[in-house]
């Protein structure tokens, strides 16, 4: 029975497994569906469908399934996906930008509609189809999904209206895939203390029996003290401009660590493109908020294992030159690289993680790759992906 | 034996899906897990369940040091040792060293219990996955005593998250999953008036007014839910706030907003809309 469905779901990405469908099967058998669609609906979203992030998935699927119809807001959706993936904006020159401000907003929406028709896929750069890095109308922001919802209005609430209304697309969440795989990962990071320090809260098994034999056979309790982790880490994370595309990204390796709990000590803060004089305890990079670098080192053991999350590109004078801050306040007397040497001899331990893609490296393909390579010299650098930080974890754990 | 169906209680007000959620649950015997913004009446739902079909609640609140094993059963070794050292106790017998814990209170309770297992996602990440042969089989084996513990009637196990942490595919795969709306205005005004039936409506409008307001406020920390509105509502009406101010000042305000920083956003917002009322709000950002 509606076994289409079920494949329909799986290819809206709603990941339904073979136990869910049975489950579904004898649901209906116990004629909990109450012969009626809207009844189904309920039935089988309770039963199929574990979080709510997949609702709007869900009722795609649902809407596709029971009546056929396709959606165009999805297509908009699929170019905001395609969006998302960005490569780094690109600089347009006062006539181009001129060219764009010719247009009407509505001129651009049936445009762009126009477009979806026909573009088949993902495209990067360029100047047409939408995508990213390039200079189409159709790849910076501006263009508003909300403008394009659809759905009936909610009068008799047939399922395939409630379907229809798609009242779970906030809570869509193609990106959250990674927070639990992100700590997984790091749980891994975990180096156990010594019986040296701690408090003693575990029983003592052998010392116990020892002890009483000892005392001819009246108990006397030891406790020893249990092992923890010994780790600590440092996270710097760079909140720079070029940064803003892989928030997300970032977004979901800050919640990770932040709810790992097994880390003896966790410290926080960032930086802007390049550490200079100073580090920062609060994602907005401005003087209140400045820590001495050279405080931060002497406050920070090299025990610490330091994680450096950032794109790692900007214009090389930022990195090479004395005074090459891109932020005016800082007038750096020593070039950027010089003080990440500082902090790759300072750490026994220390990684970065970039969320561009590793095949972007490459000063060849990409203009970031000049800066990348430098810093790679210093820092062995991974992708903030979940292999990546897998990675990065066996590196950060390795012993000298 | 067959247990009838739930249709809610007079004080909790259950939407027509959820309600189809807890009975396909109770069909089924699968665990139901409730995700749904804090406040929206998580906890609450269990107990209403157990009083709406009159069965006994048991709580297992979960806390970040819980570990599966603390739900079957406990053994209590050192209580042991310490009645075996002058031999005025037979503790041949282990099982009197065996404490069941809530799991267990469940399994071997005479009658049909409600069994929740409040905040699941405050525990260790693996905690979940402990627990799925428990959950699926509904027994659990103490090799301490040779015995297998066996639900007498399948307790009908409700379990909610915040979703702190993300609950693993196998768990998720076992259970029926429901997440709560946040109440629409229409339903939060029935809520209203079951906890408090006396209120007129000019009450509560004018503070579902200020709080629909507040909640849709860009940048707070942590919106108010239902539970801090039945609070405010009921402080406004034992404070005896003229319901003019409400929807005005918004008196009483800490009792809908526990951040500091919430509350300047609020307070900012609410002078600035006092002294230019003609002010266009919310600009359309394009570009």
């Amino acid at each position: 029975m509606f076994v289409n469905f079920f494949y329909e779901l799986r290819r809206a990405g709603v990941p339904v497994s073979l136990t869910e469908w049975m489950t579904l099967m004898e649901a209906l058998s116990k004629g909990l569906a109450y012969s009626s669609l809207s009844g189904f609906y309920y039935l089988a979203r309770t039963v199929l469908v574990k979080s709510e992030t997949y609702f709007d998935s869900y009722d795609v699927a649902f809407q596709n399934y029971f009546k056929g119809i396709e959606t165009p807001a999805d297509v908009v959706e699929q170019a905001l996906e395609w969006l998302k993936k960005q490569i780094p904006p690109l600089m347009i020159s006062p006539e181009e930008r001129k060219m764009f401000q010719e247009w009407d907003l509505d001129k651009l929406r049936r445009e762009l509609e126009e477009r979806l028709r026909t573009q088949d896929g993902e495209h990067h750069g360029g100047s047409k189809w939408i995508g990213t890095g390039g200079r189409s109308r159709f790849g910076h922001g501006g263009y508003n999904p909300a403008g394009v919802r659809i759905g009936g209005e909610s009068v008799n609430r047939s399922a395939v209206k409630v379907a229809a209304e798609r009242r779970y697309r906030g809570y869509r969440s193609d990106e959250t895939l990674g927070v639990r795989q992100f700590e997984v990962a790091l749980r891994k990071l975990r180096q156990l203390t010594t019986s040296i320090d701690g408090e003693k809260d575990e029983l003592d098994l052998d010392g116990t029996i020892d002890a009483t034999c000892r005392n001819a056979g009246r108990l006397e309790l030891v406790w020893g003290r249990s092992r923890k982790n010994n780790i600590k880490v440092v996270l710097m994370m760079d909140s720079g401009g070029s940064m803003d595309s892989y928030v997300d990204l970032c977004s979901q390796l800050f919640t990770a660590v932040n709810r790992s709990t097994h880390f003896k000590d966790l410290k926080f803060y960032y930086f802007h493109n390049c550490v200079y004089e100073n580090v920062y305890v609060n994602p907005a990079c401005i003087s209140r908020y400045a820590v001495k670098t050279y405080d931060f080192l002497r406050n920070v053991d090299p025990e610490y294992r330091l994680i450096i999350v950032g794109d790692a590109s900007m214009a090389p004078s930022e990195l090479t030159m004395v005074g090459g801050a891109i932020d005016w306040t800082i007038m750096n007397n020593e070039p950027g690289l010089v003080w990440l040497e500082r902090l790759a001899k300072h750490f026994r331990h220390a990684v970065w993680l970039n969320p561009i893609p590793a095949q972007w490296w490459d000063a060849r393909v990409y203009y970031g790759g000049y800066t990348i390579t430098l810093i790679r010299k210093l820092f062995p650098m991974f992708e903030l992906t979940v292999d990546g930080l897998e990675q990065a974890v066996k590196k950060l754990k390795a012993r000298f | 034996m067959e247990l009838q169906e739930f249709k809610g209680t007079s004080n909790y007000i259950v939407s027509e899906d959820l309600r189809n959620s807890v009975n396909v649950s109770i069909a089924l015997g699968r665990p139901l897990l409730i995700k749904g913004e804090p406040g929206t009446g998580k906890t609450m739902l269990a107990r209403s369940i157990a009083e709406g079909l009159g069965l006994r609640l048991i709580v297992w609140n979960i806390k970040s040091t819980t570990k599966a094993q603390d739900g079957l059963y406990i053994y209590d070794t050192v209580q042991r040792l310490y009645d075996s050292q002058f031999g005025d106790h037979d503790v041949s017998d282990i099982s009197q060293y065996i404490k069941m814990g809530k799991l267990g209170e469940a399994f071997l309770s005479e009658e049909p219990v409600v069994l929740l297992i409040d905040e699941i996602d405050k525990a260790d990440l693996e905690f979940p996955n402990d627990l799925l042969w428990e959950l699926d089989m509904m027994s659990f084996y103490i090799p301490e005593t040779g015995v297998t513990i066996t639900a007498k009637h399948r307790p009908i196990v409700i379990i909610t998250s915040n979703a702190e942490k993300e609950l693993p595919d196998a768990f998720l795969r076992r259970c029926i999953f429901h997440y709560i709306n946040f109440p629409e205005p229409e339903m939060m005004a029935n809520i209203i008036k079951v906890h408090h039936p006396d209120l007129e409506d000019r009450l509560i409008n004018e503070a579902m007014e200020a709080f629909y307001w507040i909640r849709s406020l860009s940048g707070l920390q942590k919106r108010p839910s239902t539970s801090e509105l039945l609070d405010w509502v009921q402080a406004l009406t034992v404070g005896g706030i003229s319901v003019d101010r409400i929807r005005k000042e918004i008196p009483l305000l800490g009792v809908l907003i526990k951040k500091n920083q919430d509350f300047d956003v609020i307070l900012k917002r609410l002078n600035a809309q006092n002294t230019s009322k003609t002010r266009v709000r919310g600009q359309t950002l394009w570009g």
